[in-house]
């Protein structure tokens, strides 16, 4: 059992190296459609991250990708894998758009408050009956919240066809919301000091909440009581009782948190972009949180770092497709290749790295 | 004779030969050039602490683990033995200490898995169940064929495993640590099956850490040490004495200097306590028991009697009912103030059983464990948010320096540490909580010689500054030595309570089977 | 409600139930085995895309159909490069192979065929089509059994038929034969089967290798027979679907059948009907379109039976020190 690897190797080395493999195989899917990878690159490279309105998207993106890969991470911890991501951020969007209407809210730094409470109550709750499952039934988590994914979005369905429906709209979505609850942009933000921020790009001060919500679930996570139960309980049950800790009560924290985080994902594009609620707003952000947190090996600083990569594929993707023959769906496949390298094939690079430091450690001797 | 078996002729070959067997897990080396030979239609003992290499050697016979060197003759033939299957060709059969069975199969399909006739099963079955009752009659084998194994109890499961080898057709029969789950009754009729497969012309290994079965059946013995083989002996001409310390490497103090106990105050009184399991089965049936200050109580017994659920239930992992009393005040044993934490308020500490399970968390860094369970506590808490982890740091590094953890770096997760020194991080942090009561169950499984003084020593360390120890342990040595008061514990229940002066190890061995000893 | 829409309604759950049971049958394989897939949407979906294509280009639905299985078993063999040879989570692997397919499928048709991610429309023998059982234009007018046995029974493609007689054989091959014991053995106690020397390995890959054989079968399925073409996740969810009914069904074979035909009953009635008035309540189409999975998770709550799956179910298996 002891550690033949040092710990860079396994936080930096093995990620870096199964990142590496996803995107060669990217690459090769690339010149099987006849495209120029290199090309590509470029192409993505300035669409993501060339001028202030790419990375206003670029930053957009990340900032999703933040709080589903953060909800993901907190829920690994406890050893849970909350694939209801997008559910969880679906009804985020429901929390969200019911607080925006509820009130003729006079200005965004009265809404945003209340918006992200009922952003995080809406997704802790979606989260919340599968995790009671879990705790106190032995559901198993990955089936229940995949049920409540496709759950909620009928929910949806049915609330904005039969509910929230403006009269005389034909379109599933709610009414635009308030001018009173439009958050300011990256635009808006930087002009105070000066820098010059693409009016049109989407990032929003959002992006400053998903950052402190890592700081936060840093602090959780390494720093708290709290956090060292969900991990105690993530690694062994049976100590956890030992301990003391009851399982119930940390399945129970460790989702609603992770739901919470899910749904604050709607701050940003419910709330900052779309300013309305439509018919599948998530666009699968919630089940990126995966990779995200795979690749970020769940620390709150790899899902960031991982967020904004995803977050530079996502719009480098969408310029691709804008330009080339190259459909969205291609990052579809880089996130599919990064999910399987990074998560389920994580031995394939490990395996043969041990033996290589079991080597050295041996010659050295 | 040289080294081929075969040079003379008359001379039988030995059924088995080991030559030159070496084994590495990464760094460890579990087996270091190890020869053994087993002559057939004799049994054969392997002895060794537990990590000598014991298992791993027979699993490389068994074709379960590759040898990284060396090789293996079988009835003087050089054979590979790279898989299961081809050990089972070689008529080789092995009873793990952990049995392998299916558990939703009936006797009958777990004894043909493997061996099947032909692609479908009901001939396969017809003849099995023929085969089954032959054996049956011939070595005391019965179990009945249509049986789920989980329904089985342990006895009748390792009969399974030994039927499932002979309807291989084994001719050498592997057991390893075979009698740890079984009463002393049980073991009895376990020997008298093998001698009677001895005497049917079979060869016999047993792996055991009992010197006292290897003294009542075996012809010959081997002793291993640190993944060596020091030295193989016919078991008529050696003594439990000289093989103890062939297996430890010097002497052993087989009794442990202590003083006499000066009981106090009853700190823990146990009346009536019942426990009952997730599947409805009761593991306690009315416990009363009490431990004073300054003593040991001692609880011995066959593992899964009910002496987990002792220690699971004043430990406050799982509920039960009746009363139980620490310094006079009745504890809750359902409910919201009943776990880990409640009780560790109360002055309650609690070495587990399974410390890689339970008591440690593997992964965890080792100032991390060292607070396992009293986290909680306001003296490790920076503010009201956060943990003082710095602090906590400081305070491993002493604890690890003051029991001797080696390496005392308290950065290091607790997964790297040997198993005597996990053991002493989870006695750190319980013994230095000054406890007023402390259980312990299994202190010294899994751990080294040299560990196992100190372990020993800071117990009763405990007990003579005036506290109350509960100690469970399957070993009965340790029970008799450490010890102030013996209760055994037979399917639940207390048997009956005796000195250690006053009793041996065949009265306390036929308690632990159900008699009650002084009736015999 | 007449006979004859009863008889309709019933004829379409029969079409929208078999992609559901070969999907859960591919699952119980799997899943018995001790291999837990996530991954029974993928499989179908890219065997959807590539028995399509084969069809479009080859004009032989038959083509198209070895190609949809061909073509599921080279994600099935991921999977289990990744949960059995690798020993990695196989759940993660599922998620990963889903993903996979809903990408590629949309990349490589948009590159093969430039028509947004669909294949071209399949024609005549591109696809499959229904076949008339003996005797059912004879017994139409015998009353009740008639009209059963001529719209209901008779009339399906050959992949329906198939999907039905999957299950007896199913049972038979899970619970009478050697390969049943053996796969059944290392779902439940991979090392017992270890130590009898058989080879886990080789068991649980033979295991999933049906798994992708039957999820292929599926797919093409979908898109040869229930439609006629490919286009953009095609299969909508029925992998999750049928993960629920394998869930329902206890990881038995004829609970599987009971299962998915309630399940395609619910769609079939959805398809059909788009708000259910059940005397004044008004039942909006999207409960029937959520009761598949809130039926799941009543049964996972344990408050309908319980289901409990193969002991050795998504662990990898690592020889014990």
């Amino acid at each position: 059992m002891r550690d033949v690897m040092p710990k860079w190797a396994d936080v930096v080395l093995i990620p870096l190296i199964s990142l590496v493999l996803a995107f060669l195989l990217s690459a090769v899917v690339i010149i099987a459609i006849g495209e120029d990878p290199v090309a590509a690159v470029k192409m993505m490279v300035t669409g993501a991250l060339g001028s202030t309105y790419a990375w206003g998207y670029t930053l957009y993106y990340a900032t999703n990708f933040i709080f589903t890969g953060l909800a993901v991470a907190v829920a690994f911890h406890a050893k849970l894998f909350n694939i209801g991501g997008e559910g969880q951020a679906t009804l985020g969007g429901l929390g969200v758009a019911l607080v925006c209407l509820a009130l003729p809210w006079p200005h965004w730094t009265l809404a945003l408050p209340a918006a992200v409470i009922g952003a995080a109550l809406f997704g802790a709750a979606w989260a919340a009956i599968p995790a009671w499952l879990q705790a106190k039934r032995g559901s198993h988590i990955v089936i229940t919240t995949i049920m409540f994914n496709f759950i909620g979005a009928a929910v949806l369905n049915y609330l904005l066809v039969n509910v929230m429906r403006p009269v005389g709209s034909m379109d599933p979505a709610t009414a635009k919301f308030p001018n009173g609850t439009h958050l300011p942009t990256l635009h808006d933000l930087l002009a105070p000091f000066g820098i010059a921020f693409s009016r049109a790009a989407p990032a929003n001060i959002s992006f400053l909440i998903a950052v402190a919500a890592c700081i936060l679930v840093y602090l959780l996570i390494w720093r708290t009581r709290l956090g060292y139960e969900i991990r105690a309980q993530g690694h062994s049950e049976p100590a956890a009782i030992y301990a003391g800790i009851r399982p119930v009560r940390i399945v129970m924290a460790a989702m609603l948190i992770s739901g919470a985080l899910a749904g604050l994902m709607a701050v940003n594009n419910v709330m900052g972009e779309a300013e309305r609620l439509v018919l599948n707003s998530v666009e699968g952000a919630g089940f990126i949180g995966i990779a995200v947190a795979l690749m970020g090996r769940s620390h709150p600083f790899g899902v960031f770092l991982a967020a904004i990569l995803f977050g530079f594929l996502y719009q480098g993707g969408a310029e691709l497709a804008l330009w080339t023959d190259i459909p969205r769906e291609l990052i579809v496949v880089i996130q599919a290749l990064v999910i399987l390298f990074t998560g389920a094939l994580d031995n394939m690079v490990r395996m043969p790295l041990e033996r290589l430091f079991l080597g050295l450690r041996k010659g050295r001797a | 004779m040289g080294g081929d078996g075969q040079t003379g002729g008359r001379a039988a070959a030995p059924a088995i030969e080991l030559k030159g067997i070496s084994k590495a897990f990464g760094p460890v080396q579990a087996n270091r050039d190890i020869s053994l030979r087993v002559m057939p239609g004799t049994i054969h003992g392997i002895v060794g602490e537990n990590g000598a290499g014991k298992s791993t050697l027979m699993s490389i016979l068994y074709g379960f683990y590759k040898a990284d060197a060396g090789e293996i003759l079988i009835g003087g033939q050089r054979t590979q033995i790279p898989d299961s299957q081809a050990a089972i060709r070689a008529g080789i059969g092995m009873v793990f200490q952990h049995f392998k069975l299916v558990e939703n199969f009936t006797v009958l399909e777990n004894v043909i898995l493997g061996v099947e006739e032909g692609r479908l099963l009901k001939p396969s079955l017809a003849k099995a169940r023929g085969v089954l009752k032959s054996l049956a009659e011939d070595y005391e084998l019965n179990v009945d064929p249509d049986a789920l194994i989980e329904e089985l109890g342990v006895g009748m499961k390792q009969r399974v495993e030994i039927l499932k080898a002979l309807y291989r057709q084994a001719d050498i029969l592997i057991l390893d640590e075979p009698t740890g789950v079984l009463t002393p009754a049980e073991a009895d009729h376990l020997f008298r099956i093998l001698k009677n497969l001895k005497s049917e012309g079979k060869t016999i290994i047993l792996i055991t850490h009992k010197l006292r079965e290897i003294m009542a059946i075996t012809d010959t013995v081997s002793v291993m040490r640190r993944g060596q083989m020091t030295a193989t002996l016919e078991t008529a001409q050696t003594s439990p004495e000289e093989l103890a310390e062939l297996m430890v490497g010097r002497k052993v103090l087989l009794r442990i200097d202590k003083k006499p106990a000066t009981p106090g105050r009853t700190v823990l009184e146990v009346e009536n306590l019942r426990v009952t399991d997730e599947d409805g089965v009761e593991r306690l049936k009315g416990v009363s028991l009490n431990v004073r200050a300054g003593e040991i109580l001692g609880i011995a017994g066959v593992a899964g009697n009910g002496q987990s659920q002792l220690l699971e239930v004043l430990g406050g992992m799982i509920p039960g009912t009746g009363t139980v009393r620490i310094n006079g005040d009745a504890i809750d044993l359902t409910g919201r103030h009943s776990d880990g934490q409640s009780r560790r308020a109360r002055g309650i500490a609690h070495v587990p059983e399974d410390r890689q399970r339970e008591g440690l968390i593997m992964p965890f860094m080792a100032w991390e464990n060292v607070v396992f369970g009293y986290h909680h506590d306001p003296a490790y808490q920076k503010n009201r948010a956060l943990m003082d982890n710095a602090g906590i740091r400081r305070l491993a590094e002493e604890k690890m320096e003051r029991f001797d953890v080696r390496p005392p770096n308290p950065g290091l997760a607790a997964r790297n540490f040997s198993g005597g020194n996990q053991q002493k991080i989870v006695l750190a942090r319980e013994i230095e909580r000054n406890p007023d009561l402390l259980l312990v169950g299994q202190p010294t499984r899994g751990v080294d010689i040299g560990a196992i003084e100190f372990i020993h020593q800071r117990i009763l360390d405990l007990r003579d500054a005036g506290k109350a120890v509960l100690l469970v342990s399957v070993e009965l040595e340790e029970i008799l030595s450490m010890s102030d008061r013996i209760a055994v514990m037979f399917d639940g229940r207390i048997m009956g309570e005796r000195l250690p002066g006053e009793t041996d190890e065949m009265e306390l061995g036929l308690m632990m089977a159900g008699m009650n000893g002084k009736a015999a | 409600m007449d006979f004859a829409t009863i008889l309709q309604v019933l004829d379409s759950t029969v079409r929208l139930a078999t992609p559901l049971l070969l999907a859960c049958l591919a699952g119980l394989f799997s899943e018995r085995a001790g291999i837990f897939d996530i991954g029974l949407e993928g499989k179908m979906l890219f065997a959807a895309f590539f028995s399509a294509a084969t069809a479009a280009v080859t004009g032989s639905v038959w083509l198209g159909l070895l190609a949809g299985i061909v073509s599921s078993m080279v994600l099935a063999g991921i999977h289990g490069l990744a949960s059995i040879t690798f020993r990695g989570n196989q759940l993660i692997s599922g998620v990963a192979i889903n993903f996979l397919a809903a990408g590629l499928t949309v990349v490589i048709a948009q590159d093969w065929f430039s028509q947004g991610g669909r294949t071209p429309s399949l024609l005549g023998g591109a696809r499959f089509n229904p076949i008339t059982l003996p005797f059912a234009e004879t017994l139409q007018p015998v009353p009740i059994l008639g009209p059963v046995y001529h719209d209901l029974i008779s009339g399906h493609t050959i992949p329906v038929y198939f999907a039905f007689a999957m299950v007896p054989f199913t049972w038979w091959l899970l619970f009478r034969t050697r390969f049943g014991l053996r796969l059944r053995a290392v779902g439940d106690s991979p090392e017992a089967l270890d130590t009898a020397g058989v080879s886990v390995v080789a068991t649980r890959y033979a295991a999933v290798a049906i798994c992708g054989v039957l999820c292929g079968i599926a797919g093409a399925y979908l898109a040869t027979a229930l439609q006629a073409g490919f286009v953009k996740d095609m299969t909508a969810g029925r992998g999750y679907i049928a993960l629920a009914a394998l869930i329902f069904a206890k990881w038995r074979p004829w609970y599987a059948l009971s299962a998915t035909l309630l399940f395609g009953l619910l769609q079939a009635v959805a398809l059909r009907y788009q708000n259910i008035d059940l005397g004044g309540i008004v039942v909006p189409v999207q409960v029937m379109d959520a009761l598949p999975y809130i039926l799941t998770v009543v049964i996972l709550a344990g408050f309908v039976g319980r289901a409990i799956p193969p002991r050795a179910g998504g662990e990898p298996y690592v020889k014990e020190r």
